[in-house]
């Protein structure tokens, strides 16, 4: 078994998986109808991201291991999202610029991805970025409306990027894993997407009239090395009930 | 003034393939065009529904109006001969 491949894809899937569910918490609860199943779509294409990566990583590791088993009945050190995926849904301003910080480094992340020499990996990754480039549009136009708005509005998205700031250094951290997979041509180093996500930033928040805040990394451990925030257990204790109540059940 | 901030109303309508005629499928509220087309395309192609999408606000549409039915729609109602069906068509005619 390749572990490096297997820890890669749970690392990929949990960030879909884990924010997915911090969307599927909003629905319903969206500042309006268009944008609640807006936000809510884009939470579906997470999942079934993570599916697919959760998939090939159950696959990797075989002995009739499902995605199932991996999204549902693991224990809280095992999974490996990041910090920032966990965050819970303060307010709206927040959901949204979680989501853009979340929307750029994916977009990048697939863009190399699909250029990678693992089929599934990169076949997963082709479909995943029309998603994303359709994820980060409307993020994007979002964070400029916000921006650009009513002084609150303003002061409030550039509260929450002031908050959730010091979330983002762990996007670009990288651990001889994805350097091994990177020299195989396997996957690619989070390290390397630095240069493009901040200038895609730059370019957002230039537009936005926001302003870059530079509060540094919060924490020496980080989630994709399974050391998570005082939220994820509160989460997974959620999003695992129905599981432990009616294990193997189908519908 | 309402407080209804949802902002313009705005009619849509969805091309299903290529070369077919668009139909409407419903409304949407939004403030500005962008902002439009991207709500119609998460509500109203989320499901394969179509490859086009054309948006009008719906105060743009003139429409008639139900109390003039009577004046506008009853008097066709009596002028068969309106209808080319007084005619024999040739045998050999398809399609109609």
């Amino acid at each position: 078994m390749n572990t490096d491949l297997y820890t890669y894809c749970l690392r990929i899937g949990d960030n879909g998986l884990i924010l997915s569910h911090r969307i599927a918490e909003y629905c319903s609860k969206g500042p309006h109808l268009e944008e609640d199943l807006a936000i809510t779509n884009v939470g579906l294409d997470l999942l079934g991201q993570a599916e697919a990566f959760l998939k090939y990583a159950a696959d990797i590791k075989g002995g009739g291991l499902t995605e199932d088993d991996l999204a549902f009945r693991r224990k809280e050190h095992e999974y490996l999202c990041v910090h920032l995926t966990e965050i819970p849904n303060i307010d709206y301003a927040y959901i949204l610029a979680r989501q853009f910080l979340m929307d750029v480094f994916h977009f990048y992340l697939y863009k190399k991805l699909v250029l990678t020499e693992d089929p599934i990996i990169s076949g997963i990754s082709s479909k995943a970025i029309k998603e994303v480039t359709y994820h980060l549009q409307r993020s994007s136009d979002w964070v400029i409306r916000l921006g650009q708005g009513t002084d609150e509005s303003h002061l409030r998205i550039q509260k929450a990027f002031d908050d959730l700031w010091m979330y983002t250094d762990e996007l670009f951290d990288s651990d001889e894993i994805e350097k091994n997979l990177e020299k195989k041509n396997l996957a690619v180093t989070s390290s390397s997407l630095k240069k493009d996500w901040d200038k895609k930033i730059k370019e957002i928040f230039l537009s936005a009239g926001l302003t870059a805040p530079s509060t540094p990394k919060h924490s020496m451990r980080y989630g994709k090395y399974g050391v998570h925030t005082e939220y994820l257990g509160f989460l997974l204790a959620e999003m695992q009930h129905l599981n432990l109540l009616y294990p193997d059940a189908k519908w | 003034m309402s407080n209804d901030n949802q902002g313009i109303l705005w009619e849509v309508f969805i091309q299903p393939k290529a070369g077919k005629p668009h139909k409407h499928v419903g409304s949407l509220h939004a403030y500005d065009k962008e902002m439009a087309m991207k709500a119609a395309r998460d509500l109203y192609t989320r499901r394969q529904e179509g490859c086009g999408i054309w948006i009008i606000k719906a105060e743009d549409i003139i429409s008639s109006q139900s109390s003039d039915a009577e004046a506008f729609f009853d008097p066709s109602d009596d002028k068969v001969y309106r209808h080319p069906t007084f005619y024999n068509i040739p045998d050999g005619v398809k399609h109609i």
